[in-house]
């Protein structure tokens, strides 16, 4: 590359303002990443972070969560299916609540809520307004949240474990008293587990009774999937036939969550035609350049390097522009993302942000070998008919 | 055996004015230590015989072989590593590589025709031409005649036997044009080297004590210029 490396500190303006073009989209895709891991954590990370293989929904509802209900028959008989460790039902619904730190109060909103259908100004004064997904599991099924602070789930008891992000962001403690609006229930918090969303809201674990109350009025021995922790020797399909359900993968589940189609299949466009944008964007840079260079190719092949030289050389230019570039604009997107406020829906994790730059940099190496066939017809001649290598 | 043999070569372009008969029936045998003029008007077809030689370009009919290698029947691959090994281009426009300096345009030379000595043989070529003091100028900083010293050195540096100058001068005013000629001339002294110089010049032809006359695509006289060769400091144009 000894060309080539002469030529990037010889033309160091014309790469640097193609670098900065290929470090903005480097910065872009860190962003973009970054939301969609984020939209997507605060969408499903409940369900992802499941210690189950496969979710079970019931058979008509389209793997939907919000159409879904499964029964106590189901999940006992998917336990005996073949290859299958474990299974356990999981509840899932929305709810509206206020969290109280005053039992009193709370006891007072309660009785409100029961009589009127809602609490007064007055008597939620104080007490946080918070938008949960109530997660209802049997404790101390594998599905159960492990508790970081507090207590785990109990079984005959109305204490909820809440997701971290309730603990940080609206200040609930253990001790505290959720009432859910409307349904009137109140629940003790008895304990914090990690980070735990879904549907963008944060989830609250409560024993599977307690979701059934606050779901149906009354315990009804059902539940929204279930979580199915399985091997290779598993085969949904047999299972499914048998018990009228639909069996898939616990990533494949995340679809059924309402909106996570449409966030991630919008943001994966955008991420796609940056990728194009700054194939073609390479390609036309090189493409002119290359044309640029073809009194120079030509001498240099009047010189008797072989194209497969030359190609080389142009290609390994692209690539210290590209690597150079792309992890310049990574830095400055990873420096970004630090910087971002917390309550915004942004996570930046390693395997996205790398995998977002090596796919910048193979979609430009791509844009970088359209030249290679005009590299290839140069001829030799041209050097000596007129062709001047100092005209650029 | 001569070190570069042409036998009835001849060069026609087929273009939509008709067929243009560049070279017809050219016979030539150059020796290691000769320094040759090639002589004729514009369009005599000498720029196509140093094409043919520096295996840039085909006849299409007749033979050439250099250093014993017939150009004619050789490989794509083998006309690239001829190029790289056996012959060196002094062009009139100099063409050095704008973004490389003197020495790393002498030294791609070295490195290009596959000598493992090639920075201390860039460094002696560049001293050898006068140009040790602007070793890492770029060739926009350095004048005419500094740049075709400087693709002098670079021809030499490679260490190939057959020099081929196209106007080498063209481009130059008369001193410097003179310095240029000597230096081209010493290099055929020792005997190892044949030097070629293309030029239309009558007067720059007395140099050489051989000198090829092209007219029209045919070769019209080939031998001592009248009155003999002169040395390079005395010609007059
Ligand atoms: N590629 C080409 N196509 C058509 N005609 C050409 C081509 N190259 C050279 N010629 C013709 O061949 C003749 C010799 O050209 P050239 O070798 O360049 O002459 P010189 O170098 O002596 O001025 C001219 O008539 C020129 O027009
Ligand atoms: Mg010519």
């Amino acid at each position: 590359m000894f060309i080539a490396l002469r030529d990037l500190r010889f033309a160091r303006g014309r790469f640097a303002l193609m670098g900065a073009v290929v470090a903005l989209v480097a910065l872009l895709m860190v962003l973009l990443t970054g939301l969609a891991t984020g939209l997507a954590d605060d969408n499903v990370s409940a369900i992802a972070d499941l210690p189950a293989t496969h979710l079970a929904f019931s058979a008509e509802s389209g793997v939907k969560f919000n159409q879904s209900t499964v029964t106590a028959d189901q999940w006992q008989a998917l336990r005996s299916v073949p290859g299958v460790a474990d299974a356990a039902p999981v509840g899932n619904s929305l709810f509206n609540g206020h969290v109280y730190a005053d039992h009193a109060q709370a006891d007072k909103a309660r009785t409100e809520v029961l009589a009127n259908g809602k609490a007064t100004s007055a008597d939620t004064a104080g007490a946080p307004a918070v938008d949960l997904a109530l997660f209802g599991v049997e404790p101390g099924s594998f599905v159960a949240p492990v508790q970081t602070a507090g207590e785990r789930l109990a079984a005959g008891s109305d204490g909820v474990v809440v997701s971290d992000d309730l603990a940080r962001k609206k200040g609930v403690k253990v001790g505290d008293v959720l009432v859910l609006d409307r349904v009137g229930l109140e629940l003790p918090v008895v304990g914090i587990t990690r980070k735990a969303n879904f549907g963008h809201v944060p989830v609250v674990f409560a024993p599977l009774q307690v979701w059934q109350k606050a779901t149906f009025g009354s315990t009804r021995a059902v539940a929204t999937f279930v979580a199915v922790r399985a091997d290779d020797a598993f085969v949904p399909a047999t299972a499914d036939q048998a018990q009228r359900l639909t069996t898939v993968t616990r990533t494949a589940a995340f679809d059924g969550s309402p909106g996570y189609k449409e966030e991630t299949g919008t943001l994966v466009m955008i991420e796609g035609f940056l990728y194009v944008i700054a194939g073609m964007l390479v390609a036309a840079f090189f493409t002119v350049w290359t044309i640029q260079r073809t009194a120079e190719i030509g001498l240099l092949k009047a010189l008797g390097a072989r194209t497969g030289y030359v190609v080389r050389d142009a290609i390994g230019q692209a690539a210290i522009v590209l690597v150079g570039a792309t992890a310049l604009g990574l830095g400055l997107g990873l420096g970004l993302g630090a910087a971002m406020p917390g309550n915004a829906p942004f996570a930046l994790k390693p395997v996205p942000v790398l995998g977002a730059g090596a796919l910048l940099v193979v979609m430009g190496l791509l844009g970088s070998a359209v030249s290679i066939r005009r590299i290839a017809k140069i001829d030799p001649l041209i050097a000596l008919t007129g062709g001047n290598a100092g005209a650029r | 055996m001569s070190l570069i043999s042409l036998a009835g070569v001849g060069r026609s372009f087929d273009t939509v004015a008709g067929r243009v008969v560049a070279l017809a029936g050219v016979d030539l045998e150059v020796d290691a230590g000769d320094l040759a003029v090639l002589l004729g008007p514009s369009g005599s077809g000498k720029t196509t015989l140093l094409n043919l030689i520096g295996a840039l370009d085909q006849p299409t009919e007749g033979r050439i072989e250099v250093g014993g290698r017939d150009l004619t029947t050789a490989s794509r691959r083998e006309l690239f590593a001829y190029r790289r090994e056996t012959v060196s281009f002094v062009f009139q426009t100099f063409n050095l590589f704008p973004g490389l300096t003197a020495l790393e345009n002498v030294r791609f030379g070295a490195d290009v025709a596959g000598r493992p000595d090639a920075a201390e043989e860039a460094h002696a070529m560049l001293e050898r031409v006068g140009l040790a003091d602007r070793a890492s100028h770029f060739p926009a900083q350095l004048s005419g005649g500094e740049q075709q010293r400087v693709a002098i050195a670079r021809a030499l540096a490679t260490g190939n036997r057959v020099v081929l100058a196209d106007e080498p001068t063209g481009e130059l005013d008369y001193r410097t044009g003179i310095g240029i000629l000597e230096l081209l001339a010493e290099q055929s002294a020792d005997g190892r080297r044949a030097v070629l110089i293309v030029t239309h010049n009558r007067e720059i032809a007395r140099m050489a004590d051989r000198v090829v006359e092209l007219q029209g695509g045919r070769v019209v006289r080939d031998g001592a210029p009248d009155g003999g060769a002169v040395p390079v400091a005395s010609l007059r144009w």
